[in-house]
């Protein structure tokens, strides 16, 4: 039997064993670990998003320092790296990619969109934005420019969309259910049903 | 060296890759292109000595931003990329 035959499982078991063991990450360390991972959802991020839309210093403090915004929200932080938030105009629609791998805001959005990762994605969301946009239905104004957000190093960044019209006097908690993650991540746009 | 925000810079046309072993967060489409620095993001830990456990001096990293059209000699007038880069794959034009 060879370390590529094992089960998955055993391996794990293992793996976990030997991270106690020397002392590197004790069981209840890697439990903290997955449930901050299992609280990171697109859930998260619309709660920012639809507070930003609601009252205007949390959108100054997001813009500014985006990791202590979603820490105000009780969304955890801890070891996350540092969160840039883009914020969509009339004049400027941000689109982000990862185009050396998969970088993505996990702790406010979770795990990317299949596509995300892809070679296709990452590659044509910089030499053809406005092509892959099209693709996902979305069309910008002509008169808004696109800026491409390629995260290539120690920050994660998430795009703030323009709040749709005809949401004027909506509760936060409804404003949230409308923003998706594409609209996080800019490939779509924040729409009425 | 610090560079202020709407200074040009042009990114090395370096490919270390070539060389051996290495692990860069700079884009081949960027290399030897001209940007302009939009600001300073904060230091971080150079990531090619921290990818090989080696002591990783605090580097500077900037946002840059890059015209869409010149890199490609295609897309809209006034769309752009902006990419975070080390301080040591920038030069100051």
């Amino acid at each position: 039997m060879t370390i590529a035959t094992l089960d998955h499982d055993t391996l794990l078991q293992a793996l976990r064993r030997v991270l106690a063991e020397k002392d590197i990450a004790q069981p209840d360390e890697i439990a903290e670990r997955i449930r901050i991972t299992d609280a990171g959802t697109p859930a998260q991020g619309a709660r920012m998003v639809a507070r930003a839309w609601c009252d205007p210093a949390f959108r100054t403090l997001m813009l500014t320092d985006g990791a202590r915004a979603a820490a105000l929200l009780d969304i955890p932080m801890r070891g996350a790296p540092p969160l840039g938030v883009l914020e969509n105009t009339a004049d400027l629609h941000h689109l982000v990619v990862c185009t050396l791998c998969s970088c993505y805001p996990r702790a406010v959005l979770g795990y990317p969109p299949f596509w995300f990762k892809s070679a296709a994605y990452r590659a044509r969301a910089v030499r053809d934005p406005r092509g892959l946009l099209t693709e996902f239905g979305t069309t910008l104004p002509a008169a808004t420019a696109l800026r491409v957000v390629d995260s290539t190093a120690d920050y994660r960044w998430m795009v703030l969309p323009q709040r749709p019209h005809g949401t004027e006097g909506w509760s936060e908690a409804a404003l949230a259910r409308l923003v998706r993650a594409g609209d996080m991540i800019g490939v779509t746009i924040p729409a009425l049903a | 060296m610090s560079l202020a925000p709407g200074r040009s810079v042009r990114v090395k046309a370096d490919w270390p890759e070539l060389r051996g072993r290495c692990h860069i967060r700079t884009p081949h489409y960027v290399r030897g292109q001209t940007g302009t620095i939009l600001r300073h993001l904060g230091d971080f830990p150079n990531p090619e000595d921290l990818a090989f456990a080696r002591p990783a001096a605090a580097t500077p990293l900037y946002h840059v931003r890059f015209d869409q059209p010149s890199l490609w000699g295609e897309g809209a007038t006034g769309d752009d990329i902006v990419i975070e880069l080390f301080a040591h794959w920038l030069e100051p034009l």
